[in-house]
Protein backbone atom coordinates (compact mmCIF):
# COMPACT_ATOMS: atom_id res chain seq x y z
CA UNK A 1 0.00 0.00 0.00
CA UNK A 2 0.77 3.25 -0.44
CA UNK A 3 3.31 5.29 2.46
CA UNK A 4 0.91 8.78 2.20
CA UNK A 5 -0.56 8.45 5.96
CA UNK A 6 -3.73 10.04 4.74
CA UNK A 7 -4.86 6.78 3.15
CA UNK A 8 -5.04 5.22 6.81
CA UNK A 9 -7.92 7.75 7.64
CA UNK A 10 -9.54 6.77 4.63
CA UNK A 11 -11.87 2.91 4.68
CA UNK A 12 -10.05 0.17 3.53
CA UNK A 13 -12.47 -1.23 1.80
CA UNK A 14 -12.99 0.89 -1.36
CA UNK A 15 -15.79 -1.33 -2.44
CA UNK A 16 -18.39 -3.02 -0.62
CA UNK A 17 -20.97 -5.19 -1.79
CA UNK A 18 -23.36 -6.93 0.91
CA UNK A 19 -26.30 -9.31 -0.21
CA UNK A 20 -26.81 -7.94 -3.51
CA UNK A 21 -29.13 -9.56 -5.63
CA UNK A 22 -30.24 -8.07 -9.01
CA UNK A 23 -32.64 -9.46 -11.81
CA UNK A 24 -33.61 -8.15 -14.89
CA UNK A 25 -37.40 -8.10 -15.23
CA UNK A 26 -38.24 -11.48 -13.85
CA UNK A 27 -34.39 -13.01 -14.42
CA UNK A 28 -32.67 -13.50 -11.15
CA UNK A 29 -29.16 -12.67 -12.48
CA UNK A 30 -27.26 -11.95 -9.54
CA UNK A 31 -28.22 -13.85 -6.13
CA UNK A 32 -27.08 -13.01 -2.56
CA UNK A 33 -23.64 -11.65 -3.75
CA UNK A 34 -21.03 -10.69 -0.98
CA UNK A 35 -17.41 -9.17 -2.83
CA UNK A 36 -15.28 -6.39 -0.75
CA UNK A 37 -11.93 -4.46 -2.57
CA UNK A 38 -10.00 -3.22 -0.23
CA UNK A 39 -7.87 0.28 -1.46
CA UNK A 40 -4.90 -0.31 -3.83
CA UNK A 41 -6.02 -3.87 -4.59
CA UNK A 42 -6.22 -5.60 -8.03
CA UNK A 43 -9.42 -7.65 -7.55
CA UNK A 44 -10.33 -9.80 -10.63
CA UNK A 45 -13.83 -11.04 -11.04
CA UNK A 46 -14.07 -14.27 -13.28
CA UNK A 47 -16.53 -16.10 -14.09
CA UNK A 48 -17.91 -18.15 -17.20
CA UNK A 49 -20.04 -15.65 -19.67
CA UNK A 50 -23.67 -14.51 -18.91
CA UNK A 51 -23.08 -14.81 -14.99
CA UNK A 52 -23.38 -12.07 -14.37
CA UNK A 53 -19.99 -9.94 -14.31
CA UNK A 54 -20.79 -6.99 -16.47
CA UNK A 55 -24.12 -6.83 -14.69
CA UNK A 56 -21.87 -6.27 -11.17
CA UNK A 57 -19.83 -3.70 -12.79
CA UNK A 58 -22.63 -1.41 -13.46
CA UNK A 59 -23.72 -2.02 -9.94
CA UNK A 60 -20.81 -0.51 -9.04
CA UNK A 61 -21.27 1.99 -11.16
CA UNK A 62 -24.03 3.18 -10.48
CA UNK A 63 -26.09 1.98 -13.85
CA UNK A 64 -28.31 -0.26 -12.09
CA UNK A 65 -29.79 -0.14 -8.66
CA UNK A 66 -29.83 -3.67 -7.03
CA UNK A 67 -32.97 -5.56 -6.15
CA UNK A 68 -31.89 -6.20 -2.62
CA UNK A 69 -28.53 -5.54 -0.40
CA UNK A 70 -25.84 -2.61 -0.22
CA UNK A 71 -23.30 -1.33 -2.52
CA UNK A 72 -20.53 0.79 -1.29
CA UNK A 73 -18.41 2.58 -2.99
CA UNK A 74 -15.77 4.79 -0.98
CA UNK A 75 -18.41 4.71 2.26
CA UNK A 76 -21.16 6.14 -0.08
CA UNK A 77 -24.27 3.73 -0.91
CA UNK A 78 -24.28 4.19 -4.33
CA UNK A 79 -28.11 3.34 -5.67
CA UNK A 80 -29.57 6.40 -2.85
CA UNK A 81 -27.05 8.34 -4.32
CA UNK A 82 -28.38 11.42 -5.86
CA UNK A 83 -27.59 12.45 -9.37
CA UNK A 84 -25.15 15.43 -8.43
CA UNK A 85 -23.26 12.95 -6.19
CA UNK A 86 -23.28 10.17 -8.27
CA UNK A 87 -21.59 12.35 -10.68
CA UNK A 88 -19.67 13.25 -8.24
CA UNK A 89 -18.39 9.88 -7.51
CA UNK A 90 -18.18 8.96 -11.29
CA UNK A 91 -15.37 11.91 -11.63
CA UNK A 92 -13.29 9.41 -9.12
CA UNK A 93 -13.90 5.86 -11.46
CA UNK A 94 -12.61 5.30 -14.81
CA UNK A 95 -14.90 2.08 -16.64
CA UNK A 96 -13.47 0.36 -19.46
CA UNK A 97 -16.47 -0.84 -21.42
CA UNK A 98 -16.83 -4.78 -23.24
CA UNK A 99 -17.18 -3.41 -26.52
CA UNK A 100 -15.27 -0.08 -25.87
CA UNK A 101 -17.95 2.34 -26.92
CA UNK A 102 -15.81 4.95 -28.24
CA UNK A 103 -17.15 7.69 -29.31
CA UNK A 104 -17.37 7.47 -33.31
CA UNK A 105 -17.96 10.88 -34.38
CA UNK A 106 -14.38 12.26 -32.73
CA UNK A 107 -11.02 11.11 -33.22
CA UNK A 108 -8.74 8.82 -30.83
CA UNK A 109 -7.50 12.19 -29.44
CA UNK A 110 -10.53 13.39 -29.16
CA UNK A 111 -11.91 10.70 -27.39
CA UNK A 112 -8.90 10.04 -24.66
CA UNK A 113 -8.70 14.07 -24.12
CA UNK A 114 -12.50 14.24 -23.94
CA UNK A 115 -13.03 13.51 -19.96
CA UNK A 116 -9.86 16.43 -19.34
CA UNK A 117 -11.81 19.22 -22.27
CA UNK A 118 -15.74 18.90 -20.24
CA UNK A 119 -13.95 18.48 -16.26
CA UNK A 120 -11.12 20.03 -16.14
CA UNK A 121 -9.56 23.73 -17.52
CA UNK A 122 -6.42 22.34 -18.73
CA UNK A 123 -4.53 24.59 -20.98
CA UNK A 124 -4.40 22.59 -24.41
CA UNK A 125 -0.32 22.14 -24.44
CA UNK A 126 -1.19 20.19 -21.20
CA UNK A 127 -4.19 18.22 -22.72
CA UNK A 128 -1.76 17.32 -25.77
CA UNK A 129 0.65 16.07 -23.36
CA UNK A 130 -1.30 13.92 -21.38
CA UNK A 131 -3.08 12.29 -24.21
CA UNK A 132 -0.24 11.23 -25.97
CA UNK A 133 1.10 9.81 -22.63
CA UNK A 134 -1.63 7.85 -21.85
CA UNK A 135 -1.76 6.89 -26.05
CA UNK A 136 1.67 6.09 -25.69
CA UNK A 137 1.23 3.86 -22.61
CA UNK A 138 -0.92 1.74 -24.83
CA UNK A 139 0.98 1.76 -28.15
CA UNK A 140 -1.56 3.80 -29.71
CA UNK A 141 0.28 7.44 -30.03
CA UNK A 142 0.95 7.14 -33.38
CA UNK A 143 -2.53 6.48 -34.03
CA UNK A 144 -4.17 9.35 -32.32
CA UNK A 145 -5.18 11.64 -35.21
CA UNK A 146 -7.38 8.23 -36.69
CA UNK A 147 -11.05 7.77 -35.83
CA UNK A 148 -12.68 4.78 -34.26
CA UNK A 149 -13.88 3.26 -37.47
CA UNK A 150 -10.09 3.00 -38.79
CA UNK A 151 -9.25 0.85 -35.83
CA UNK A 152 -8.87 -2.58 -35.38
CA UNK A 153 -11.11 -4.27 -32.66
CA UNK A 154 -7.99 -4.51 -30.56
CA UNK A 155 -6.59 -1.28 -30.96
CA UNK A 156 -10.26 0.48 -30.07
CA UNK A 157 -10.15 -1.73 -26.63
CA UNK A 158 -6.57 -0.03 -25.95
CA UNK A 159 -8.06 3.44 -26.95
CA UNK A 160 -10.53 2.68 -24.37
CA UNK A 161 -8.10 1.67 -21.83
CA UNK A 162 -6.21 5.11 -22.48
CA UNK A 163 -9.37 6.83 -22.36
CA UNK A 164 -10.50 5.17 -19.10
CA UNK A 165 -7.30 5.80 -17.15
CA UNK A 166 -7.07 9.33 -18.94
CA UNK A 167 -7.91 11.12 -15.31
CA UNK A 168 -6.38 9.00 -12.99
CA UNK A 169 -9.51 8.06 -11.25
CA UNK A 170 -9.22 6.32 -7.76
CA UNK A 171 -11.49 3.57 -9.04
CA UNK A 172 -11.26 1.97 -12.40
CA UNK A 173 -13.34 -1.00 -13.82
CA UNK A 174 -12.08 -3.11 -16.71
CA UNK A 175 -15.03 -5.05 -18.08
CA UNK A 176 -12.44 -7.88 -20.14
CA UNK A 177 -9.64 -5.84 -20.73
CA UNK A 178 -8.04 -8.60 -22.26
CA UNK A 179 -10.12 -10.03 -24.78
CA UNK A 180 -9.52 -9.33 -28.21
CA UNK A 181 -5.72 -8.25 -27.85
CA UNK A 182 -2.78 -10.00 -29.86
CA UNK A 183 -0.22 -11.80 -27.15
CA UNK A 184 1.84 -8.46 -27.41
CA UNK A 185 -0.51 -6.73 -26.74
CA UNK A 186 -2.33 -9.01 -24.01
CA UNK A 187 1.41 -8.80 -21.88
CA UNK A 188 1.28 -4.67 -22.46
CA UNK A 189 -1.85 -4.07 -21.19
CA UNK A 190 -1.89 -6.62 -18.26
CA UNK A 191 1.68 -5.16 -17.15
CA UNK A 192 0.15 -1.14 -17.93
CA UNK A 193 -3.12 -2.50 -15.32
CA UNK A 194 -0.59 -3.59 -12.85
CA UNK A 195 1.22 -0.83 -12.93
CA UNK A 196 -0.94 2.30 -13.03
CA UNK A 197 -2.60 0.62 -9.69
CA UNK A 198 0.75 0.53 -8.13
CA UNK A 199 2.29 3.97 -9.36
CA UNK A 200 -0.83 5.90 -8.80
CA UNK A 201 -2.66 4.31 -5.94
CA UNK A 202 -5.40 3.70 -7.29
CA UNK A 203 -7.97 -0.03 -7.26
CA UNK A 204 -8.83 -1.88 -10.04
CA UNK A 205 -11.67 -4.47 -10.53
CA UNK A 206 -10.97 -6.34 -13.57
CA UNK A 207 -14.19 -8.59 -15.05
CA UNK A 208 -12.31 -11.91 -17.06
CA UNK A 209 -12.80 -14.75 -18.42
CA UNK A 210 -9.05 -14.79 -19.54
CA UNK A 211 -8.02 -16.82 -16.17
CA UNK A 212 -4.35 -17.41 -16.85
CA UNK A 213 -3.66 -13.41 -17.31
CA UNK A 214 -5.56 -12.23 -14.70
CA UNK A 215 -4.05 -14.43 -12.11
CA UNK A 216 -0.27 -13.07 -13.09
CA UNK A 217 -1.22 -9.73 -12.20
CA UNK A 218 -4.32 -9.36 -9.56
CA UNK A 219 -4.41 -9.89 -5.79
CA UNK A 220 -7.49 -11.19 -5.00
CA UNK A 221 -9.92 -13.19 -7.22
CA UNK A 222 -14.29 -13.69 -7.14
CA UNK A 223 -15.09 -16.66 -8.99
CA UNK A 224 -18.44 -16.28 -9.90
CA UNK A 225 -21.00 -18.79 -11.30
CA UNK A 226 -24.46 -18.85 -11.85
CA UNK A 227 -25.04 -15.36 -10.30
CA UNK A 228 -23.37 -16.43 -6.98
CA UNK A 229 -19.94 -16.43 -5.68
CA UNK A 230 -18.53 -19.63 -5.53
CA UNK A 231 -14.67 -19.16 -4.72
CA UNK A 232 -13.17 -16.37 -3.39
CA UNK A 233 -9.62 -16.20 -2.49
CA UNK A 234 -5.94 -14.56 -2.69
CA UNK A 235 -4.18 -15.95 -6.27
CA UNK A 236 -2.03 -18.49 -4.39
CA UNK A 237 -5.40 -20.08 -2.33
CA UNK A 238 -7.18 -20.06 -5.81
CA UNK A 239 -4.84 -22.13 -7.77
CA UNK A 240 -4.18 -24.51 -4.35
CA UNK A 241 -7.79 -25.16 -4.56
CA UNK A 242 -9.65 -28.70 -4.35
CA UNK A 243 -12.70 -27.16 -5.01
CA UNK A 244 -13.82 -29.14 -8.50
CA UNK A 245 -15.47 -25.63 -9.52
CA UNK A 246 -12.42 -23.89 -9.18
CA UNK A 247 -10.11 -26.37 -10.70
CA UNK A 248 -12.62 -26.61 -14.18
CA UNK A 249 -12.50 -23.29 -14.46
CA UNK A 250 -9.04 -22.65 -13.91
CA UNK A 251 -8.06 -25.46 -16.61
CA UNK A 252 -10.72 -24.44 -18.93
CA UNK A 253 -12.31 -27.99 -18.98
CA UNK A 254 -15.93 -28.39 -20.34
CA UNK A 255 -17.46 -31.22 -18.05
CA UNK A 256 -17.64 -30.43 -14.20
CA UNK A 257 -19.78 -28.22 -12.35
CA UNK A 258 -20.00 -25.67 -14.84
CA UNK A 259 -22.41 -26.11 -17.59
CA UNK A 260 -21.34 -25.12 -20.59
CA UNK A 261 -24.74 -24.81 -22.31
CA UNK A 262 -27.32 -21.94 -21.48
CA UNK A 263 -30.04 -23.75 -19.48
CA UNK A 264 -32.76 -25.84 -22.11
CA UNK A 265 -34.20 -28.48 -22.51
CA UNK A 266 -32.99 -32.28 -23.56
CA UNK A 267 -30.97 -31.60 -26.83
CA UNK A 268 -32.79 -35.02 -28.84
CA UNK A 269 -36.03 -34.24 -28.02
CA UNK A 270 -35.62 -30.46 -29.91
CA UNK A 271 -34.07 -31.84 -33.07
CA UNK A 272 -36.42 -34.35 -33.06
CA UNK A 273 -39.78 -33.26 -32.02
CA UNK A 274 -41.95 -36.49 -30.76
CA UNK A 275 -38.85 -38.31 -30.25
CA UNK A 276 -39.02 -39.65 -26.90
CA UNK A 277 -43.12 -40.39 -27.84
CA UNK B 1 -65.20 -10.19 -26.57
CA UNK B 2 -66.79 -6.80 -27.34
CA UNK B 3 -64.38 -5.21 -24.52
CA UNK B 4 -61.40 -6.47 -27.00
CA UNK B 5 -61.07 -3.99 -29.47
CA UNK B 6 -61.93 -1.26 -26.97
CA UNK B 7 -59.28 -2.34 -24.94
CA UNK B 8 -56.77 -2.24 -27.46
CA UNK B 9 -57.58 1.72 -28.96
CA UNK B 10 -57.77 1.94 -25.10
CA UNK B 11 -53.93 1.08 -24.60
CA UNK B 12 -53.36 2.84 -28.30
CA UNK B 13 -54.49 5.75 -27.08
CA UNK B 14 -52.83 5.08 -23.46
CA UNK B 15 -49.26 4.67 -25.27
CA UNK B 16 -49.98 7.53 -27.05
CA UNK B 17 -50.44 10.19 -23.96
CA UNK B 18 -47.70 8.69 -22.38
CA UNK B 19 -45.22 9.05 -25.43
CA UNK B 20 -46.73 12.38 -25.59
CA UNK B 21 -45.62 13.05 -21.88
CA UNK B 22 -42.56 11.70 -22.07
CA UNK B 23 -41.50 13.91 -24.90
CA UNK B 24 -42.63 17.09 -23.23
CA UNK B 25 -40.28 16.08 -19.90
CA UNK B 26 -37.84 15.26 -22.43
CA UNK B 27 -38.03 19.23 -23.93
CA UNK B 28 -38.15 20.54 -20.92
CA UNK B 29 -34.91 18.88 -19.64
CA UNK B 30 -33.70 19.77 -23.24
CA UNK B 31 -34.20 23.71 -22.41
CA UNK B 32 -33.04 23.01 -18.80
CA UNK B 33 -29.73 21.46 -19.62
CA UNK B 34 -28.73 23.81 -22.76
CA UNK B 35 -26.78 25.81 -20.33
CA UNK B 36 -23.75 24.13 -22.00
CA UNK B 37 -24.75 25.18 -25.41
CA UNK B 38 -24.34 28.93 -24.42
CA UNK B 39 -20.59 28.49 -22.92
CA UNK B 40 -19.62 26.11 -25.70
CA UNK B 41 -21.33 27.65 -28.73
CA UNK B 42 -18.80 25.66 -30.90
CA UNK B 43 -20.80 22.00 -29.91
CA UNK B 44 -24.10 23.84 -31.81
CA UNK B 45 -21.77 25.29 -34.92
CA UNK B 46 -20.46 21.77 -35.94
CA UNK B 47 -23.97 20.35 -35.36
CA UNK B 48 -25.64 23.07 -37.62
CA UNK B 49 -23.07 22.54 -40.26
CA UNK B 50 -24.31 18.94 -39.98
CA UNK B 51 -27.90 19.26 -40.35
CA UNK B 52 -27.76 23.00 -41.57
CA UNK B 53 -25.00 23.14 -44.36
CA UNK B 54 -25.37 20.06 -45.76
CA UNK B 55 -29.34 19.80 -46.13
CA UNK B 56 -28.60 23.15 -48.43
CA UNK B 57 -28.50 21.14 -51.48
CA UNK B 58 -31.95 19.34 -50.89
CA UNK B 59 -33.82 22.55 -49.70
CA UNK B 60 -32.02 24.73 -52.90
CA UNK B 61 -32.95 22.29 -55.66
CA UNK B 62 -36.73 21.67 -53.95
CA UNK B 63 -37.26 25.09 -53.22
CA UNK B 64 -35.81 25.76 -57.45
CA UNK B 65 -38.33 23.02 -58.48
CA UNK B 66 -41.68 23.87 -56.46
CA UNK B 67 -41.45 27.50 -57.59
CA UNK B 68 -41.04 26.23 -61.49
CA UNK B 69 -43.95 24.07 -60.95
CA UNK B 70 -45.88 26.60 -59.26
CA UNK B 71 -44.95 29.49 -61.56
CA UNK B 72 -46.45 26.80 -64.19
CA UNK B 73 -49.37 26.08 -63.00
CA UNK B 74 -50.49 29.40 -61.49
CA UNK B 75 -49.84 31.01 -64.75
CA UNK B 76 -51.77 28.56 -66.78
CA UNK B 77 -54.58 29.49 -64.25
CA UNK B 78 -54.44 33.28 -64.12
CA UNK B 79 -54.14 33.23 -67.62
CA UNK B 80 -57.66 32.23 -68.14
CA UNK B 81 -58.80 34.72 -66.58
CA UNK B 82 -56.39 37.43 -68.13
CA UNK B 83 -54.51 37.97 -64.74
CA UNK B 84 -50.98 36.24 -65.43
CA UNK B 85 -49.14 38.86 -64.53
CA UNK B 86 -50.21 38.37 -60.85
CA UNK B 87 -48.29 35.18 -60.94
CA UNK B 88 -45.39 36.52 -58.74
CA UNK B 89 -47.62 37.31 -56.24
CA UNK B 90 -49.38 33.91 -55.62
CA UNK B 91 -46.11 32.26 -55.58
CA UNK B 92 -44.49 34.19 -53.40
CA UNK B 93 -47.54 33.96 -51.37
CA UNK B 94 -47.77 30.16 -51.41
CA UNK B 95 -44.03 29.99 -50.63
CA UNK B 96 -43.85 31.87 -47.61
CA UNK B 97 -47.66 31.35 -46.38
CA UNK B 98 -47.65 27.51 -46.82
CA UNK B 99 -45.58 25.66 -49.11
CA UNK B 100 -42.10 27.06 -47.55
CA UNK B 101 -42.09 26.25 -44.34
CA UNK B 102 -44.03 22.91 -44.51
CA UNK B 103 -42.28 21.23 -47.54
CA UNK B 104 -38.97 22.54 -45.72
CA UNK B 105 -39.78 20.95 -42.55
CA UNK B 106 -40.59 17.48 -43.93
CA UNK B 107 -37.94 17.53 -45.91
CA UNK B 108 -35.32 18.84 -43.40
CA UNK B 109 -37.33 15.61 -41.21
CA UNK B 110 -36.12 13.35 -44.01
CA UNK B 111 -32.36 14.77 -44.46
CA UNK B 112 -30.84 15.81 -40.84
CA UNK B 113 -33.79 14.25 -38.21
CA UNK B 114 -33.22 11.57 -39.40
CA UNK B 115 -29.65 11.49 -39.20
CA UNK B 116 -29.44 12.76 -35.95
CA UNK B 117 -32.29 10.03 -34.45
CA UNK B 118 -29.59 7.25 -35.83
CA UNK B 119 -26.45 9.38 -34.48
CA UNK B 120 -28.00 9.14 -31.44
CA UNK B 121 -29.66 5.78 -31.82
CA UNK B 122 -26.85 4.30 -32.30
CA UNK B 123 -24.64 6.08 -29.88
CA UNK B 124 -26.69 4.57 -27.23
CA UNK B 125 -26.94 1.08 -28.98
CA UNK B 126 -22.90 0.85 -28.81
CA UNK B 127 -23.34 2.32 -25.25
CA UNK B 128 -21.37 5.40 -25.97
CA UNK B 129 -24.66 7.27 -23.99
CA UNK B 130 -23.88 5.05 -21.17
CA UNK B 131 -19.94 5.78 -21.32
CA UNK B 132 -20.81 9.17 -20.72
CA UNK B 133 -22.94 9.10 -18.15
CA UNK B 134 -20.18 6.80 -16.63
CA UNK B 135 -17.82 9.97 -17.08
CA UNK B 136 -20.11 12.28 -15.42
CA UNK B 137 -21.23 14.01 -17.99
CA UNK B 138 -25.15 14.51 -18.51
CA UNK B 139 -25.68 12.90 -22.32
CA UNK B 140 -28.67 15.19 -23.01
CA UNK B 141 -26.36 18.70 -22.14
CA UNK B 142 -23.80 17.19 -23.90
CA UNK B 143 -25.52 15.35 -26.89
CA UNK B 144 -29.24 15.83 -27.17
CA UNK B 145 -29.31 19.75 -26.65
CA UNK B 146 -26.42 20.92 -29.41
CA UNK B 147 -28.62 18.87 -32.24
CA UNK B 148 -31.66 20.34 -30.75
CA UNK B 149 -30.72 23.81 -30.83
CA UNK B 150 -29.03 23.46 -34.52
CA UNK B 151 -32.15 22.42 -35.55
CA UNK B 152 -33.97 24.93 -34.02
CA UNK B 153 -31.68 27.31 -36.01
CA UNK B 154 -31.15 25.94 -38.77
CA UNK B 155 -34.47 24.85 -40.31
CA UNK B 156 -35.95 28.93 -39.86
CA UNK B 157 -33.12 29.75 -42.11
CA UNK B 158 -33.95 26.87 -45.03
CA UNK B 159 -36.77 27.71 -44.93
CA UNK B 160 -35.87 31.25 -45.78
CA UNK B 161 -33.49 30.25 -48.23
CA UNK B 162 -36.20 28.17 -49.68
CA UNK B 163 -38.32 30.51 -49.76
CA UNK B 164 -35.87 32.66 -51.60
CA UNK B 165 -35.13 30.54 -54.85
CA UNK B 166 -38.61 29.39 -55.14
CA UNK B 167 -39.46 32.49 -56.08
CA UNK B 168 -36.66 32.54 -58.22
CA UNK B 169 -37.66 29.53 -59.91
CA UNK B 170 -41.10 30.99 -60.20
CA UNK B 171 -39.48 34.04 -61.80
CA UNK B 172 -37.49 31.95 -64.23
CA UNK B 173 -40.86 30.22 -65.35
CA UNK B 174 -42.98 32.86 -65.32
CA UNK B 175 -40.53 35.66 -66.91
CA UNK B 176 -38.20 33.91 -68.88
CA UNK B 177 -40.00 30.71 -70.70
CA UNK B 178 -43.95 32.28 -70.48
CA UNK B 179 -42.65 36.08 -71.19
CA UNK B 180 -44.50 37.68 -68.01
CA UNK B 181 -43.21 40.99 -67.81
CA UNK B 182 -40.06 40.85 -65.10
CA UNK B 183 -41.40 44.27 -63.38
CA UNK B 184 -44.95 43.42 -63.15
CA UNK B 185 -44.11 40.44 -61.57
CA UNK B 186 -42.34 41.68 -59.12
CA UNK B 187 -44.34 44.87 -57.69
CA UNK B 188 -47.30 42.95 -57.82
CA UNK B 189 -45.44 40.71 -55.17
CA UNK B 190 -44.21 43.66 -53.41
CA UNK B 191 -47.54 45.24 -53.67
CA UNK B 192 -49.65 42.22 -52.19
CA UNK B 193 -46.85 40.59 -49.66
CA UNK B 194 -47.41 42.08 -46.06
CA UNK B 195 -44.21 41.60 -44.18
CA UNK B 196 -46.06 41.11 -40.69
CA UNK B 197 -48.99 39.10 -41.87
CA UNK B 198 -47.08 36.59 -44.61
CA UNK B 199 -43.53 36.81 -43.88
CA UNK B 200 -43.41 37.03 -40.13
CA UNK B 201 -46.23 34.32 -40.11
CA UNK B 202 -44.35 32.29 -42.15
CA UNK B 203 -41.35 32.74 -40.59
CA UNK B 204 -43.08 31.78 -36.89
CA UNK B 205 -44.37 28.76 -38.79
CA UNK B 206 -40.86 27.56 -39.22
CA UNK B 207 -39.48 28.65 -36.01
CA UNK B 208 -42.61 26.43 -34.50
CA UNK B 209 -42.12 23.08 -37.40
CA UNK B 210 -38.58 23.07 -36.09
CA UNK B 211 -38.99 22.68 -32.57
CA UNK B 212 -41.22 19.79 -33.39
CA UNK B 213 -39.21 18.45 -35.59
CA UNK B 214 -36.03 18.58 -33.58
CA UNK B 215 -37.20 17.13 -30.42
CA UNK B 216 -38.98 14.54 -32.39
CA UNK B 217 -35.16 13.57 -34.23
CA UNK B 218 -33.84 13.51 -30.54
CA UNK B 219 -36.12 12.28 -28.76
CA UNK B 220 -36.73 9.13 -31.09
CA UNK B 221 -32.79 8.97 -30.87
CA UNK B 222 -32.47 8.56 -27.57
CA UNK B 223 -35.12 6.57 -26.73
CA UNK B 224 -34.04 3.91 -29.39
CA UNK B 225 -34.34 0.35 -28.67
CA UNK B 226 -29.85 -0.40 -27.96
CA UNK B 227 -29.94 -2.62 -31.35
CA UNK B 228 -29.93 -2.26 -35.30
CA UNK B 229 -33.62 -2.80 -35.78
CA UNK B 230 -34.26 -0.18 -32.82
CA UNK B 231 -32.60 2.39 -34.51
CA UNK B 232 -33.85 1.67 -38.12
CA UNK B 233 -37.63 1.64 -36.09
CA UNK B 234 -36.56 5.35 -34.94
CA UNK B 235 -35.16 7.08 -37.55
CA UNK B 236 -38.54 5.55 -39.52
CA UNK B 237 -41.07 7.02 -36.76
CA UNK B 238 -38.94 10.62 -36.81
CA UNK B 239 -39.64 10.84 -40.68
CA UNK B 240 -43.71 9.56 -39.94
CA UNK B 241 -43.98 11.51 -37.41
CA UNK B 242 -42.28 14.57 -38.25
CA UNK B 243 -44.21 14.44 -41.45
CA UNK B 244 -47.75 14.22 -39.90
CA UNK B 245 -46.79 16.48 -36.75
CA UNK B 246 -45.66 19.23 -39.28
CA UNK B 247 -48.85 18.79 -41.53
CA UNK B 248 -51.04 18.77 -37.91
CA UNK B 249 -49.76 21.81 -36.49
CA UNK B 250 -49.55 23.76 -40.30
CA UNK B 251 -53.52 23.60 -40.25
CA UNK B 252 -53.96 24.63 -36.58
CA UNK B 253 -51.61 27.73 -36.95
CA UNK B 254 -52.72 28.46 -40.67
CA UNK B 255 -56.44 28.76 -38.98
CA UNK B 256 -55.17 30.81 -35.83
CA UNK B 257 -52.81 33.34 -37.80
CA UNK B 258 -54.67 33.62 -41.10
CA UNK B 259 -58.23 33.14 -40.26
CA UNK B 260 -57.85 34.13 -36.72
CA UNK B 261 -60.33 32.00 -35.18
N1 LIG C 1 -30.22 -5.41 -20.60
C1 LIG C 1 -30.53 -6.66 -20.29
N2 LIG C 1 -31.83 -7.06 -20.23
C2 LIG C 1 -32.17 -8.30 -19.89
N3 LIG C 1 -31.28 -9.27 -19.57
C3 LIG C 1 -29.97 -8.96 -19.61
C4 LIG C 1 -29.53 -7.64 -19.96
N4 LIG C 1 -28.18 -7.61 -19.89
C5 LIG C 1 -27.82 -8.85 -19.53
N5 LIG C 1 -28.86 -9.66 -19.35
C6 LIG C 1 -28.82 -11.05 -18.91
O1 LIG C 1 -28.13 -11.07 -17.69
C7 LIG C 1 -27.22 -12.14 -17.64
C8 LIG C 1 -25.84 -11.61 -17.24
O2 LIG C 1 -25.39 -10.69 -18.21
P1 LIG C 1 -23.96 -10.03 -18.11
O3 LIG C 1 -23.84 -9.10 -19.27
O4 LIG C 1 -23.79 -9.44 -16.76
O5 LIG C 1 -22.99 -11.27 -18.30
P2 LIG C 1 -21.41 -11.32 -18.29
O6 LIG C 1 -21.01 -12.11 -17.12
O7 LIG C 1 -20.84 -9.97 -18.43
O8 LIG C 1 -21.11 -12.16 -19.61
P3 LIG C 1 -19.91 -12.03 -20.65
O9 LIG C 1 -18.73 -12.62 -20.02
O10 LIG C 1 -20.39 -12.85 -21.82
O11 LIG C 1 -19.77 -10.59 -20.97
C9 LIG C 1 -27.24 -12.83 -18.99
O12 LIG C 1 -27.90 -14.05 -18.82
C10 LIG C 1 -28.05 -11.93 -19.87
O13 LIG C 1 -28.92 -12.71 -20.67
MG1 LIG D 1 -19.89 -8.95 -19.88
Amino acid sequence: MSADSSQSLLPDLLVEIRSVSFGYENNLVLRNIDLTVRRGQVVAILGPSGCGKTTLLRLIGGQLKPSRGEVMVDGLAVPQLDRDDLFQLRRKMGMLFQFGALFTDLSVFENVAFQMREHTDLPEEMITDLVLMKLHAVGLRGAHELMPAELSGGMARRVALARAIALDPMLILYDEPFAGLDPISLGVVSKLIRTLNDALGTTSVIVTHDVATSLDIVDYVYLISDGRVVAHGRVEEIRASSDPFVQQFIKGEADGPVAFHYPTGDYASMIFPGHGD
Amino acid sequence: MLLQPLAGIGGKANGLFSRVGLAGRFLLETVYYSGMCLRRPRLVIKEIYFVGVLSLAIIVVSGLFVGMVLGLQMYDTLDRFGSGEVVGMVVALSLVRELGPVLSAILFASRAGSAVTAEIGLMRATEQISAMEMMAIQPIARVVTPRFWAGVISLPLLTSIFNVTGILGGYLVAVNLLGVDGGMFWSEMQDSVDFRLDIMNGFDKSVIFAIAVSLVAVFEGYHATATAEGVSRATTRTVVISALLVLGLDFVLTAFMFRGI
